[in-house]
């Protein structure tokens, strides 16, 4: 069995451990909160999280299509880019998965496998640049909604002083 | 931003991933940037003869707090225990069972475990229990109690201007402890002390001086209204040219001043234009608008009781001076929750006018038999009943709309399928969001209760995402692209945070698609709908 048809078969373990460690950058109560309730709607980060993992994993193994990657790593960024964390903190968990992975297939590894692994670790490395780029876009995105409701505000109170003419 | 980046070293100790495990009294405050609102502007304080009123920055270390600001906040703190029974109930009855801990927005959303609404209720609780009960002067942390600190007042500062009152987690408590009205009390405590936020403390300021929030004056508030006439007339050919100030006038109509000032609010308040020309020109209709009280909305209510008191007076007073039988209220949130549960009681019975009869179709509205005012979503509906109007809904036929239950009228006076029923009188698609997060169950857009500034988006965008992730399902199933809703902060707030989560959905309020449909007597062919957009079918003639 090859590398990739050994973490096939443990896609399930694994992503669940991913996401476990993901939603453990919170804070206890919170992640016990973000693993226990299921409902998408009443666990909009959890669900969201998880759906994430396993997405991304899928693409790992598979044909790491960037715009498949960005679907499902665009809504947790998202989350995490306006959450109370540092850049490093939003992103770095994509970078869990290595010691996961590791941890996961040691018994197993033979030695002319470590390509294989270096391999999937070099692509894990290219989400987290996707994860990187996605993270600015938000956080830009953020920044332009701030700034466009002051000038809608300036801008009509201007308007209002009738200090504006359009032409 | 920049600040925020950890340095090298801080990185390589960081690197276990999972945050620090302290009890929630251990783990310190930390005030982030995005997450709170700015301090309140002194002179506005100082308007409203609020106390200490000074330049302050939540994130230097000194608060300019009067010395004896501890003594202040026991005293007021045993005021309100005394004077509000419900106040004291909730602070002994709370088991702790968990039920409202992860129904609020904001700790879904953030996921700060102070957010759980038990938890933004313990910071003050641990205070009562210490000052006030035998167990916590004697048993101290082990019966939860703890002493008032400048750290605790920080907490206090920093989690109750992260709840927006809207009573999402009071839905789940089996004790039916209203943990808005702690918030409310919180809030109202640190006003002893002049700790307000300035999205608050200038609109009640504006308000009690011109009427309305954002201090629009008589003459400008009818010069808005001239541009919407003029508008209305440009897209229909009817001029719809309203009453001002008009005593006698059958029914005094208010509205918050964001449906005048701010888009899109301001096509919602086209709409009310549309529909009061129609009723008259058919009906008779007799409504006037005051330039005095130009303000339905009420942030006094997230200042003190007594502050809500004076601006709500306001409106009253104007209806008596006009001599009005009753009242017509706009789309507006808290300005319903505050009339709704409040007003009877504060400045009512508002005896010198009528229970409220729908001049139209002879309706009588009891609900309103003590305050005298009517929400428009109830009158409209009833007058779409009795058919008294002619709407052409194909004219919404682009828009794939869904409807926000607004956390007040919703929860605060159960007003639910009003709305619904103008909305698909008025269009043609529509579709509900998940069961859990309309209707009593509805999620906020998390920047009610004076938190729709701009300093704290990270806060409003992190607030708003349970509401925005259910709109998302809707826009991804159905194609949803209208999130509808019957209020002027949803107005405001919406649609920074449909460009956040789902940019493809717009924003509009109901009275809107009401004035898009109405068929008014002697209009020409209207080719686009009133934010000048092309009605469906007539694209390529432009």
């Amino acid at each position: 069995m090859n590398l990739k048809e050994l973490l096939e078969k443990r896609k399930t373990a694994i992503t669940k451990k991913w996401f476990d460690t993901v939603v453990e950058t919170y804070p206890s109560d919170t992640s016990r909160f973000l693993k226990k309730q299921k409902d998408p709607f009443d666990n909009p980060v959890g669900s969201t999280t998880l759906q994430g993992v396993e997405g991304m994993f899928d693409e790992l193994l598979g044909n790491m299509d960037q715009e498949v990657i960005t679907s499902f790593l665009d809504p947790i960024i998202r989350i995490r880019a306006v959450q109370a964390f540092s850049a490093s903190k939003a992103t770095g968990f994509i970078f869990f998965l290595k010691a996961i992975i590791r941890e996961s297939i040691k018994d197993e590894i033979r030695q002319n496998q470590t390509d294989e692994l270096l391999s999937i670790e070099s692509r894990i490395d290219e989400l987290g640049l996707i994860a990187f780029d996605i993270y600015m876009s938000c956080r830009e995105t953020l920044f332009r909604i701030k700034a466009e409701e002051e000038k809608k505000r300036t801008f009509s109170a201007f308007e209002r002083a009738g200090l504006i003419k359009e032409i | 931003m920049a600040d925020d980046l950890a340095k090298p070293d801080e990185l390589l100790s960081g690197i276990g991933h999972k945050p620090p495990k302290t009890g929630w009294m251990d783990t310190p405050v930390n005030i982030r940037k995005g997450m709170y609102c700015y301090a309140s502007n002194p002179k506005s304080v100082d308007y409203l003869g609020l106390p200490n009123a000074r330049q302050w920055n939540p994130m230097e270390e000194d608060w300019k707090l009067p010395e004896n600001w501890k003594q202040i906040l026991h005293e007021g703190f045993r005021e309100r225990l005394d004077r509000f029974r419900s106040f004291k109930v909730f602070m002994d009855i709370c088991v702790r069972c968990g039920a409202c801990a992860d129904k609020c927005h904001f700790f879904i959303g953030t996921g700060d475990p102070k957010n759980m609404p038990v938890l933004r209720a313990e910071l003050l609780r641990s205070i009562y229990r210490n000052d006030f009960t035998l167990a916590g002067k004697l048993l101290g942390k082990v019966a939860g109690a703890r002493e008032m600190t400048f750290d605790v007042l920080k907490e206090w500062w920093y989690y109750l201007f992260q709840c927006t009152e809207c009573r999402r987690c009071s839905v789940f408590c089996p004790y039916g402890i209203d943990t808005a009205e702690i918030t409310i009390m919180g809030r109202e405590l640190l006003n002893l002390i002049g700790l307000n936020i300035d999205w608050i403390a200038t609109p009640v300021a504006n308000c009690y001086r011109t009427g309305n929030h954002l201090g629009i004056q008589p003459h400008a508030f009818k010069d808005m209204l001239d541009f919407f006439v003029e508008d209305v007339e440009d897209i229909t050919g009817v001029n719809v040219e309203p009453q001002y100030n008009k005593k006698g006038a059958d029914i005094l109509f208010i509205t918050p001043s964001g449906d005048v000032f701010a888009d899109p609010g301001t096509y919602t308040c086209m709409g009310y234009l549309i529909l009061f020309h129609y009723l008259k020109e058919k009906y008779g209709f007799d409504i006037t608008w005051s330039t005095y009280a130009s303000e339905g909305g009420n942030f006094g209510f997230f200042t003190s009781h007594e502050t809500m008191k004076r601006l709500n007076s306001k409106m009253y007073a104007e209806a008596k001076r006009l001599g009005v039988k009753w009242i017509l209220g706009g789309e507006c949130g808290h300005m319903w929750r505050v009339i709704n549960q409040y007003m009877d009681t504060m400045n009512g019975p508002a005896d010198f006018m009528e229970v409220p009869v729908s001049p139209i179709t002879g309706t009588k509205f009891e609900n309103a038999s003590g305050t005298k005012m009517v929400h428009i979503a109830e009158f409209t509906a009833d007058l779409i009943k009795h058919g008294k109007l002619e709407l052409d809904p194909s004219r919404n036929d682009n828009l794939k709309v869904t409807y926000h239950d607004s956390c007040n009228p919703s929860r605060g006076m159960g007003m639910l399928d009003e709305p619904r029923y103008v909305i698909q009188n008025a269009c043609n698609h529509f579709y509900e969001m998940p069961a859990n997060t309309i209707r009593e169950n509805t999620f906020c857009c998390g920047s009610g209760a004076g938190l729709n500034a701009g300093e704290d988006m990270e806060l409003r965008m992190t607030g708003g995402l349970p509401r925005a992730n259910a709109v998302k399902y809707v826009h991804e199933k159905h194609g949803v692209n209208m999130l509808s809703c019957v209020c002027a902060v949803d107005r405001a707030a919406l649609p920074a945070l449909m460009e956040y989560w789902v940019p493809e959905v717009d924003v509009v309020g109901m009275t809107e698609l009401v004035g898009n449909a109405l068929i008014l007597p002697g209009e020409k062919e209207r080719e686009t709908d009133l934010r000048g957009e092309p009605l469906p079918g007539m694209e390529e003639e432009e």
